[in-house]
């Protein structure tokens, strides 16, 4: 009769094919379950760890859902008023030329209230990147209207459902950046599945890869869910998601280095 | 040979702050200061010590750069005037709360609102008593000469460092714009990106496996954790207050009544002053340089000694409540100011002292001088 084998058995370095990144730290993370923040902070730390750029990076953190970005990332890292951290972010990059400098924004932060540095940043041509998490809603603050919230959809503060008559229409920034000469690289994922989590992983390699040859601003969105801000559990989040949010912001590549 | 060159406020503050080895002025253009960011921009600061020059999108994009420099232990700058000012306030309330060190310059003119471009002194309380959310005091230095915009440069900074605090040079329209000669100094070097790891362990520079992360933030939830953040914040004020008052005394030493002015009204004073003593008045000055801390046992010193004193500034009245503050109802305590861009002259402010302090008070009050 062959014998089990124990967990511990099992779990030895020659068999060990995943780990987490040694650069998130062991701090439980502050996300709803369900959501792609952790997924997306894993793939941004993984890819800093894999590049050994630990020491060479500062991050900056924003204010939202994210703002405590700090807490889980093993970096040296700045905590930015609501909407400047592409400014923050600006004024570490010129004084640190060789530096990694990137910065980790929600919709709220880098669409509205911090619009105009995310434009100049991006129009300065600033070497940074911008890692923007688009959930098309106010997670923190209870689930109100965002800059990208989708046509009827309900929120807190558009509870019969975001009527464009009165309350405009969802910022595309993304493709509006993507239009300006100072960015170079400019893309659209997302994380919910295993698929799509390894091409996010892929366009994140690239944009810290570019901000070395000093091209210009890259720039990754990563559409996520918020089951919470929905009202929806997980799944049903990822799938309303693909349904209504990818149709309207569809995942790609924007702009690619010629 | 002593570098001695005939220069504007903005241009001789300018030239201080390169020769501080500062290294990066992110700045917006707005009348009457502009002429600092042009100065910097035509002297090629790149290639001359290596001091990075940017011209941001706005004033509150530029304090955030100051923000992202200074956390990450650099010596950085933003200057600009009144409604840039107020425009900076989010961010600067943001490096109180972070303790971090940076030079501000706010070359006052007269408001409310967008108010005029001619100087005035009305920002006193937003300099002095906080300006953005929050508990919080900058060290505020106010030159009164265009050699003072100079050498403030060098001076805040080291107080900046030596604090891990703001500092605002609080100039005006007419200190700006005035020219006057200037003596410069050696131009000090920049600290390399490996002194600044050194010197500056709390500095966001990368983190290397030597050292825990450093992260720079004003939040933490914690109400027992934030009060206690707070109070260190109060000691470390208090210990400004106690250590770094500067005032100077002009005639001070027999005065029977004092004018306290700064800034450019204390040019003013200084002159009637001399006016004064020729009318066989016994009146002094007492400058404050710092307006935070503010030299509140000088005042109460002197409190003893004069039968009056005549705050002079152009504002509606700011820097008269610190002086009143101080004396605790001592003597007598009067302001007079003009509003709006209007500069008081000298024979002007002479004339308040005497009606207030020495003539009969049934006699016609000075009428103010029209223009």
């Amino acid at each position: 009769m062959s014998q089990l084998l124990t967990s511990e058995e099992i779990c030895q370095p020659e068999n060990m094919v995943y780990h987490r990144t040694c650069l998130l730290t062991d701090a439980a993370l502050s996300y709803c379950p369900g959501c792609g923040h952790g997924t997306a902070h894993r793939l941004i730390m993984e890819t800093i760890e894999e590049m050994n750029l630990q020491a060479d990076t500062i991050g900056v953190a924003p204010v939202g859902c994210s703002v405590l970005a700090y807490d889980f990332m093993d970096i040296d890292m700045q905590q930015a008023a609501h909407g400047r951290a592409p400014a923050v972010a600006t004024g570490i990059k010129r004084l640190y030329p060789d530096k990694f400098v990137f910065t980790y924004q929600g919709d709220g932060d880098l669409a509205a209230i911090g619009t105009g540095e995310t434009i100049h940043a991006c129009n300065r041509g600033e070497n940074i990147t911008i890692f923007f998490v688009n959930n098309g809603i106010y997670g923190m603050t209870g689930g109100q209207m965002a800059p990208t919230t989708l046509p009827g959809m309900k929120t807190a503060t558009s509870p019969f459902g975001r009527d464009t008559a009165t309350m405009g229409y969802p910022l595309k920034i993304t493709e509006l950046i993507a239009n300006l000469p100072g960015t170079y690289y400019v893309t659209r994922q997302a994380v919910h599945t295993p698929a799509s989590v390894r091409k996010a992983k892929k366009a994140i390699e690239k944009a810290i890869q570019y901000q070395k040859l000093n091209k210009g601003l890259c720039f990754v969105e990563i559409v996520s869910n918020c089951n919470s801000g929905w009202k929806m559990t997980p799944l049903e989040s990822n799938k309303w998601m693909e349904e209504n949010m990818f149709p309207f912001y569809p995942l790609g590549d924007i702009k690619v280095p010629k | 040979m002593k570098d001695i060159r005939l220069m504007k406020g903005n241009e001789a503050l300018a030239e201080g702050v390169i020769r501080a080895g500062c290294d990066g002025y992110f700045g917006y253009p707005i009348t009457p200061q502009s002429e600092i960011l042009e100065y910097l921009m035509a002297n090629n600061t790149k290639e001359r010590t290596g001091m990075i020059v940017l011209q941001a999108e706005s004033e509150i994009a530029s304090i955030h750069m100051v923000y992202g420099g200074a956390a990450a232990g650099k010596r950085v700058i933003t200057s600009s005037s009144s409604p840039g000012i107020s425009l900076m306030q989010e961010g600067i309330s943001f490096m109180a709360g972070t303790e971090l060190p940076c030079l501000l310059v706010n070359v006052v003119r007269g408001g409310p609102g967008l108010g005029t471009i001619q100087p005035s002194q009305s920002d006193y309380f937003q300099a002095v008593k906080g300006g953005g959310h929050g508990d919080y005091k900058m060290i505020v230095l106010a030159p009164a000469s265009v050699q003072e915009m100079y050498d403030f440069a060098k001076l805040g900074f080291d107080l900046a460092f030596k604090h891990r605090i703001q500092v605002m040079i609080l100039s005006d329209g007419a200190i700006g714009q005035m020219m006057e000669k200037v003596e410069l100094d050696e131009q000090i070097p920049r600290l390399a990106d490996a002194e600044i790891v050194k010197k500056y362990p709390w500095a966001t520079t990368g983190k290397t496996p030597d050292r825990e992360r450093n992260i720079i933030t004003s939040l933490d939830l914690n109400p027992v954790k934030q009060e206690i953040i707070n109070q260190n914040l109060q000691k470390k004020f208090k210990h400004i207050q106690e250590t770094e008052v500067r005032f100077e005394r002009f005639m001070c030493d027999d005065a029977e009544y004092l004018f306290v002015a700064y800034g450019s009204s204390a040019r003013i004073c200084q002159k009637a002053v001399m006016l004064g003593r020729a009318r066989g008045i016994k009146v002094g000055l007492l400058r404050p340089i710092t307006l935070f801390p503010f030299p509140t046992n000088e005042l109460a010193r002197l409190a003893k000694q004069v039968k009056g004193m005549q705050a002079i500034e152009m504002s509606a009245g700011q820097m008269v409540e610190d002086v009143r503050l101080s004396v605790n109802g001592a003597v007598p305590v009067e302001h007079y100011g003009r509003l709006g861009g209007i500069i008081p002259a000298p024979d002007e402010v002479l004339n308040v002292l005497e009606q207030n302090f020495i003539h009969s008070k049934k006699e016609k009050r000075y009428e103010p001088a029209t223009y």
